[in-house]
């Protein structure tokens, strides 16, 4: 039994599961009524006409069984949706940076293919589990009541199922364990070759490789079947106890009846009840194989729901990416809209939770109201983690970020990103039509609106040429869009937002066409007039925009064209920056979540 | 089976750079105590005489199937008799009987007892040995058919997992479908025979329930399932892309303060795809009612007709009994029924892959290599990728389509498949260096796929001293032209394997001295040669990812070496190091490079600058700085953002 699941099961769906797993019960115990029914007739005690009654039977077990089947799947869907509510709740609570520190695709199967897994082991396994509690002992007392010695012989034999079953399995538990996984390991080694075919066909291996794979797949095989001979062999001693009990119990009933010490009526419900108490264990025990994958997802799924080991440096909490968690907790900012902001970070010093290394260290800077920024600098030095902070996306574990001398930790995160546009560098294309995807930041824009803003991120001409133009669905499943289009549609989404004071722009480094790069140029320079703008930029064309260079290397500023602003930061690079030989500069550079897929 | 087979003579195991058995192979599962089967490996030439055990492999299979059945069969069988022994032995016994009159069912009730666990066993065994070997054929032919380079769409990770799931189908049809059906089907004629030596009437109610049972209950299953499936995957599908917008647009969905919304819409998704599922579930919960129904009344009538009819308390017993067993290995077959759908989906798939026709055709008669020195000529080529199987529209009007929005797409949109090269020439004379620059997606890649024999030009030539590529066998062509490709890949092996596998019979020296040029020996040091690569060992950086390519094309070293990007992924410091160390590597070799970085250029004899596959720029570092254009922007931007 998994432990934590059970407990979701409780809380959740409670009632679907008490109502499946008595009707798989009940259907159980009345095999016995049936068995009862069926003996009398057959041996002449009762009339012909009781076989209405076992009519009756037979048709309440198929109702007993729907009602099992089809709570079963209430069962399941509402364990499945219960799981993915707190999963995809979870993830709005780890937020962005913490979620990219993740294997994220990992993250999207477990919701959806990860959790159906589960199916065998609640619509399955579960029921399997009471019926096999309940119909042996309820067999065995039946039996007792109707002839003793049968009654012995399957209670001395019945728990010899479990017990082999327990002792084949501990002597091959280990064999076959490490064969199954070898045996994922060989459909992970297909996978594996099958990958890299273009590479083995640039080195004119890939026909070699089929050559491989048979050997490979044949030494498994052998080495699998060598197993199985094994493992298999729980399968014969349960088959042997189920039909060797029948005949040990049936081959003395002949004789007893030949001797006129038993009835029929009886000798007939012994041989049919007889195999009904082997039945349940023998269920049990191959849906319990079936139902692992389950008891992996349901792991899984709680692995991501368990809270993270605060790390022992004393790291503070990322926080959350949807305001969720922090609305009505932080303090409003007054009078916010049309005046940007002064924005200070005063000595911040940043880390990404599970890397080691400062990405940002000990940086001061004032940034004016009004001011247009470009950070420069080589990749994985800083800039988009300049950027997560001002987002709140990651806070400082030491330092401050202060808005209008008002600490950002301290506001209301969502009235902040509010104020702000976001241009990120690979900006994500949400499952929905283009129009809903431009106005993401403001979802009661009009389709005026909408179109207006396409037309100043110089999109539309593009969107037009899309199969449905403005509904057209992008995303994963939809149209395909250049890296340049992508662009110009998150520059879409922040001139579809006209009242954020902050512009914050992620240009991409990958060379994009010349024209996309000219129009993202000309839209980004509109965008940034009357607003304060912090522009992580690539290219001259883009820096040309702004009023200020900040250059960042290795988590720091090392050279600001606005010269000795607050904070010392130092205009150029050299022994003016006191402990060069900190962290940050003999770790391997620090990689911000965007950099590492730059490309 | 192996008539589809496609695959090229063995005359390339004769080219100069075929390599010998190697010892240690490569990407071979790194399993250690599997070492021995990859070590004795037999390099054998693929081809006519490959083909010779694999029709004998087929045909010991069918006999496999065969015993499988049968064991299968007999262990339901055994289990019909025993408790049609044990009925008549008990019946009979009632009525006082002498005891030699039962003897015989006294054996046969222990015979079947003992034989049905052996039956059993053997059946398992037996099954699962069948359906390792047809998985691991599947797998063979899925292999097999890939090795043609095949149009590129194919080649997407995901399809590609997917692809090596529905191999694992075939074992399921196997396992759950086919082998459980012919043992029910046999257990249900036996019990029928014997039904017809009873009371022929009773064997016919008993037809027609197990008939029911085991033939019209799948079918409606697989019905119901097929109907589900059908709207159950695009639910599937929605909550899938709502929960990778959450996850992969988080940044965009806080910034937006959308994040809400998004999840509410998440949480839509899934309560459509949960009440679909449970009204699915009515599918099964109906099969299993009517199973039980169908077993229930059709004993019941067998007990009445039986009756009615005086059979007998022996007769009537051992018919009810029987009828009542011989249910059981036909009842599950619904639930095989319901599974069937998805099995023979996958199948369907495996065998659309299998009938993609290669990217490139291969000629009847391969011209022999051109030996080296080469030169190699690419004369106003055009190579277009061709538009998914989805948007077939006739090959006339894409022509007219590609007119729309074709600046804005550097990926051919899938309905306007623009030219992905549009007229491009070149020449690579012995000892030339050149280097393709452009933005992303002009058409770098795909001019080295052209060169690789990977894409069918649309027209333009290739020619290696004059001998066009098209003559030559694909295979023979990488011979002569490859090395560092788009998205190499890292091999679930050791590091050893991973890089030997471009060079299996090549000495340690030359491994070193690949490693040495790529930059990669301190980090070779201090993981080790033996180290474990790949997914679940340890991980491997882009970087380090790039360099170990660049190792295996320079431990390759053909005579026209292709480099895709080599110092992508690197930062900034290495990147430069790696370029300065390649351009002295590559002094004097013919020598094609893409790249986006423009430092140390200047030292190759030709650069040229693609935008929309068509050459917008050409000429050496110099020339093209003076000029005003891209190259020049691109030099500039990179001087700004060094140091």
């Amino acid at each position: 039994m998994h432990k934590e699941l059970m407990g979701l099961l409780r809380t959740h769906v409670r009632t679907h599961l008490v109502v499946a797993l008595a009707a798989a019960v009940v259907a159980g115990v009345l095999v016995l009524v049936q068995a009862e029914l069926l003996a009398g007739v057959l041996s002449g005690r009762f009339e012909t006409a009781a076989l209405l009654f076992l009519v009756l039977v037979v048709a309440l077990r198929a109702l007993l069984g729907w009602v099992q089947g089809v709570r079963s799947g209430h069962l399941a869907t509402g364990a499945k949706s219960a799981l993915r509510h707190r999963l995809l709740a979870r993830f709005a609570e780890l937020g962005p940076v913490r979620l990219s520190s993740r294997r994220s695709g990992e993250l999207v199967t477990l919701v959806g293919r990860g959790l159906d897994r589960l199916d065998p082991y609640l619509t399955g396994y579960l029921p399997a589990v009471a019926v096999a509690a309940v119909v042996p002992l309820a067999v065995l007392l039946r039996l007792l009541f109707a002839d003793l010695t049968s009654a012995i012989i399957v209670l001395v034999t019945l728990p010899l199922i479990p017990i082999f079953g327990a002792l084949v399995g501990m002597h091959t538990k280990a064999v076959t364990e490490k064969q199954f996984h070898a045996l994922s390991r060989l459909g992970g080694h297909f996978l594996d070759v099958v990958r890299g075919l273009p590479t083995l066909r640039a080195f004119g291996r890939a026909r070699y490789q089929a050559d491989v794979i048979r050997s490979v797949a044949d030494a498994h095989r052998s080495a699998t079947m060598r197993t199985l001979r094994v493992a298999f062999l729980s399968a014969l001693v349960l088959e042997l106890c189920a039909s060797l009990s029948l005949a040990l119990v049936a081959v003395p009933i002949g004789l007893r009846l030949l001797g006129g010490s038993l009835d029929l009526t009886s000798a007939l419900l012994v041989l049919l009840l007889a195999p009904e108490a082997y039945l349940p264990l023998r269920v049990m025990g191959t849906r319990f194989h079936a139902s692992m994958e389950g008891v992996a997802a349901a792991d899984a799924a709680f692995a991501v729901l368990a809270p993270e080991p605060s790390p022992a440096g004393g790291e503070p909490p990322v926080p959350s990416g949807s305001g969720t968690a922090s609305t009505g907790g932080g303090a409003r900012r007054s009078g916010h809209g049309a005046r940007p902001p002064e924005i200070r970070l005063e000595n911040v010093t940043a880390h990404y939770p599970g890397r080691t290394g400062a990405a940002l260290e000990d940086v001061s800077l004032t940034i004016t109201p009004g001011e247009r920024v470009a950070l420069v600098g080589e990749s994985g030095g800083g800039k988009s983690t300049l950027l997560n902070l001002l987002l709140g996306f990651l806070t400082p574990s030491s330092g401050r970020v202060l808005v209008d001398g008002a600490d950002l930790r301290d506001l209301d995160l969502d009235q902040w990103r509010a104020e702000t546009a976001f241009v990120p560098q690979r900006p994500h294309l949400f499952a929905v039509s283009v129009t809903d995807n431009i106005r993401l930041g403001a979802p009661d824009a009009t389709a005026e609106a909408v179109r207006q803003a396409a037309g100043h991120a110089h999109a539309t001409p593009f969107i037009d040429a899309l199969p449905q133009a403005f509904d057209t669905l992008v995303g994963e499943r939809g149209a395909n869009l250049s890296a340049g289009q992508r662009q110009r549609i998150a520059l879409a989404r922040a001139f579809c937002r006209p009242d954020t004071a902050i512009l914050l722009l992620d240009e991409p480094t990958a060379r994009l066409d010349g024209r996309s790069e000219a129009a993202i140029v000309e839209a980004t320079g509109r965008l940034s007039t009357g607003r304060t703008a912090i522009i992580v930029a690539h290219r001259p064309a883009m820096i040309d925009l702004a009023d200020r260079v900040i250059r960042v290397h290795e988590g720091r500023v090392i050279a600001d064209s606005a010269g000795g602003q607050a904070g010392g930061a130092v205009p150029q690079a050299g022994g003016a920056v006191p402990q060069v030989g900190g962290p940050a500069a003999s770790a391997p550079p620090a990689t911000g979540p965007t950099a590492g897929d730059s490309r | 089976m192996t008539s589809n087979d496609p695959k090229n003579p063995p005359h390339s195991s004769d080219t100069p750079t075929d390599l010998p058995a190697p010892t240690q192979s490569t990407p071979a599962h790194p399993t250690p105590e599997r070492a021995t089967p990859e070590g004795h490996a037999p390099e054998q030439p693929s081809g006519p005489a490959a083909d010779a055990p694999r029709a004998s492999s087929l045909r010991s299979m069918r006999w496999r199937l065969v015993w499988a059945v049968l064991a299968g069969a007999a262990a339901e069988l055994a289990g019909v008799g025993l408790i049609a022994a044990a009925a008549w032995l008990i019946t009979r016994a009632a009525e006082q009987p002498p005891l030699a009159a039962l003897s015989v069912a006294i054996v046969a009730v222990r015979a079947f007892a003992t034989s049905r666990g052996v039956f059993r066993y053997a059946e398992r065994l037996t099954g699962h040995d069948v359906a390792l070997r047809a998985q691991a054929g599947t797998r063979e032919d899925l292999y097999a058919s890939l090795i043609p380079p095949q149009s590129p769409r194919h080649g997407g990770a995901d399809l590609l997992s997917r692809m090596v799931d529905d191999t694992e189908a075939v074992q399921d049809l196997l396992v759950r479908c086919l082998l459980p059906a012919a043992a029910a089907l046999i257990t249900a004629v036996a019990a029928v025979t014997i039904g017809l030596t009873i009371f022929p009437p009773a064997a016919l109610v008993l037809l027609a329930g197990l008939a029911i049972a085991g033939a019209l209950l799948p079918a409606a299953t697989a019905a119901g399932a097929r109907r589900w499936a059908a709207r159950i995957a695009p639910a599937r599908a929605d909550l899938a892309a709502r929960t990778a917008d959450l996850v992969h647009g988080a940044a965009d969905l806080a910034a937006s303060g959308a994040g809400d919304r998004a999840l509410r819409s998440a949480l839509d998704a899934d309560a459509a795809l949960a009440a679909l599922e449970r009204r699915q579930s009515r599918v099964h919960a109906s099969a299993l009612a009517f199973g039980v129904l169908t077993q229930g009344l059709t004993v019941a009538a067998i007990v009445l007709l039986a009756q009615g009819a005086g059979v007998g308390s022996v007769g009537t017993a051992v018919l009810a009994l029987m009828s009542l067993v011989a249910f059981e290995p036909v009842l599950p077959l619904a639930a095989a029924g319901e599974r069937l759908t998805g099995i023979l989906a996958a199948v369907r798939r495996l065998r659309e892959v299998r009938a993609t026709p290669p990217a490139v055709t291969e000629p009847a008669h391969p011209a022999p290599l051109p030996s080296a020195p080469l030169t190699v000529e690419v004369r106003d080529l055009v190579v277009r990728h061709a538009a998914p199987p989805a948007v077939t529209a006739p090959a006339t009007t894409t022509a007219t389509a590609t007119a729309t929005g074709a600046g804005d797409a550097p990926h051919p949109e899938p309905a306007t498949p623009a030219a992905a090269v549009d007229g491009v020439s070149l020449a690579l004379t012995p000892g030339k260096r050149v280097a393709l620059v452009g933005p992303s997606g002009a058409g770098k890649s795909t001019l080295l796929a052209a060169l690789m024999r990977l894409v069918e030009p649309e027209s333009g030539t290739i020619t290696v001293n004059g001998a066009d590529v098209r003559d030559l066998g694909s295979d023979d062509v990488r011979t002569l032209m490859t090395g560092l490709t788009q998205d190499p890949y890292v091999f679930q092996t050791t590091l050893r394997a991973n890089l030997q596998l471009a060079g299996p019979g090549k000495s340690e020296e030359a491994l070193e001295a690949a490693v040495r040029q790529a930059k990669l020996q301190t980090w070779v040091r201090s993981v080790g040669w033996e180290a474990e690569l790949g997914e679940d060992a340890r991980t491997v950086s882009g970087g380090q990812l790039q360099r170990l390519a660049l190792a295996r094309a320079l431990l390759y070293d053909p005579p026209v070496l292709l480099l895709d990007e080599p110092a992508e992924a690197l930062d900034e410091q290495t990147a430069d190091e790696l370029m300065a160390d390649l351009l002295d590597a590559t002094h004097g070799r013919t020598t094609l490079l893409v790249t986006h970085r423009l430092r140390g250029l200047e030292q190759v004899d030709e650069i040229l600058v693609l935008e929309h596959g068509r050459v917008i720029q050409r000429g050496t570092h110099r020339e093209l700085v003076e000029r005003p254009g891209y190259y020049r922007d691109l030099w500039e931007s990179e001087m700004l953002t060094r140091r």
